[in-house]
């Protein structure tokens, strides 16, 4: 059974019903790159900037913020998965195990 | 302490800076604890604890006020700005009050939960009722620009107390202001009708700014020597501020007259606007109900 849809008026001015999404990256002060913490809607990038101010560095996070419109990301696909990542999962030898790595090396 | 970590929003919560974790909980329930609070030989005692009533209320007052937003807001990470603006401010009332009342020889919740609203010495701006978001933001635009501008000749104190508590208030503030800011540009730029709304909410909060440039004689004791005489120098600060932003808006500075005290006496002086017992009936009654409780 399918409900009859009201018509609708068309708008008159277009007006977004919902500012477009933003992702997030922080950067903590410890950390050595950005990583991803979430996502916020906002109207244009200063105001997602600010919005992650408010929303993801409220426990003293990050000291550097990145935002970027969500539409701006390119993602690989779920449907490419095999073809993308599976090739890659018996290659063992591609893995830098078989080094002693110095106790004086960080971040490793 | 362990580096391995599920999700990198754990690694960006650990501890960067030397054990502060006070997000979760700090413990110590006096905000001035480990702090040397005495007061300087020179400074009038009264008069400093007078000061930092005043500013204390207006911090508590206000962020009152902002609380009342919260599920309001139109949007939600509006929202967090605004509990987060609210928790800044009750922050510094905290500090304000219990270095009051460390001098009257009260605690910040007596101070705060068990005075009525003529011993309240918040200016009248703190208390208005926010129609709506134009308002909330117009208002504190110029509230925070005034706090900040005070604040920065605080940090010259001869109390090195309030100095220390308006060096870190100053850099709440500044974000305070920016936030206010970048919402009447935005609104006072936008649509006809958010041009309207920002222009009536400015002639709404008018009359209740020129408050906040009485001259205050206790601040003689709280204020740097350099800093007392010329209080019309603040005042030329901040109009220039605000003017900046009017401008970028494309606002026009409302030309209303002061709203007028009574017999010559403000909220410096304990006479408020009718609100401020409604706010006080919300604020207190649950401490009044159950005396000394905790949580």
């Amino acid at each position: 059974m399918t409900e009859p849809q009201p018509e609708r008026e068309p708008d008159p001015a277009p007006v977004r019903s919902e500012w477009p999404l933003y992702e997030v990256f922080l950067r903590g002060k410890r950390g050595l790159n950005h990583v991803h913490v979430g996502s916020l809607h906002a109207a244009d990038p200063q105001m997602a900037l600010h919005h992650a101010r408010d929303l993801y560095t409220r426990r003293n996070e990050g000291v550097s913020i990145w935002v970027v419109a969500a539409s701006d990301i390119t993602a690989s696909s779920p449907d490419e998965k095999d073809p993308f990542f599976a090739p890659s999962g018996d290659k063992v030898y591609r893995h830098p195990t078989f080094y002693q790595i110095p106790d004086d090396v960080p971040h490793m | 302490m362990s580096t391995d970590h599920d999700s990198p929003y754990d690694l960006l919560g650990d501890d960067h800076d030397d054990g502060h974790r006070w997000a979760f909980g700090t413990g110590f329930t006096d905000p001035l604890e480990g702090i040397d609070t005495a007061v300087p030989a020179g400074v009038d005692r009264a008069a400093l604890a007078r000061y930092c009533l005043a500013l204390g209320d207006d911090a508590l007052i206000y962020s009152h006020r902002l609380q009342q937003w919260v599920t309001r807001m139109p949007e939600l990470e509006e929202e967090t700005a605004i509990a987060n603006i609210a928790l800044d401010l009750l922050g510094q009332a905290r500090m304000l009050l219990a270095r009051a009342g460390g001098i009257l020889g009260r605690t910040e919740d007596q101070l705060a939960f068990f005075r009525d609203a003529g011993d309240f010495r918040n200016v009248r701006l703190a208390e208005h009722d926010d129609r709506d978001f134009a308002e909330l933001v117009g208002r504190l635009l110029i509230f925070s620009a005034w706090r900040l501008a005070l604040f920065e000749a605080l940090e010259a104190s001869p109390d090195p107390v309030l100095a220390a508590i308006a060096a870190k208030g100053a850099k709440e503030l500044a974000y305070h202001r920016d936030y206010a800011a970048r919402w009447v540009v935005r609104l006072g730029d936008g649509t006809p009708l958010s041009h309207r709304r920002m222009q009536d909410a400015l002639a709404a909060i008018w009359p209740l700014a020129g408050e906040l440039f009485q001259p205050d004689a206790d601040a003689r004791a709280a204020m740097p020597p350099a800093a007392v005489a010329p209080a019309a120098e603040p005042a030329a600060a901040v109009d220039a501020v605000i003017d900046t932003v009017l401008a970028a808006g494309g606002l026009d500075r409302p030309g209303a007259a002061p709203l007028a005290g009574a017999v010559g006496r403000a909220g410096r002086d304990g006479v408020h606007t009718e609100a401020m017992g409604d706010i006080l009936a919300e604020l207190q009654s649950l401490a009044r109900a159950h005396p000394d409780a905790t949580w």
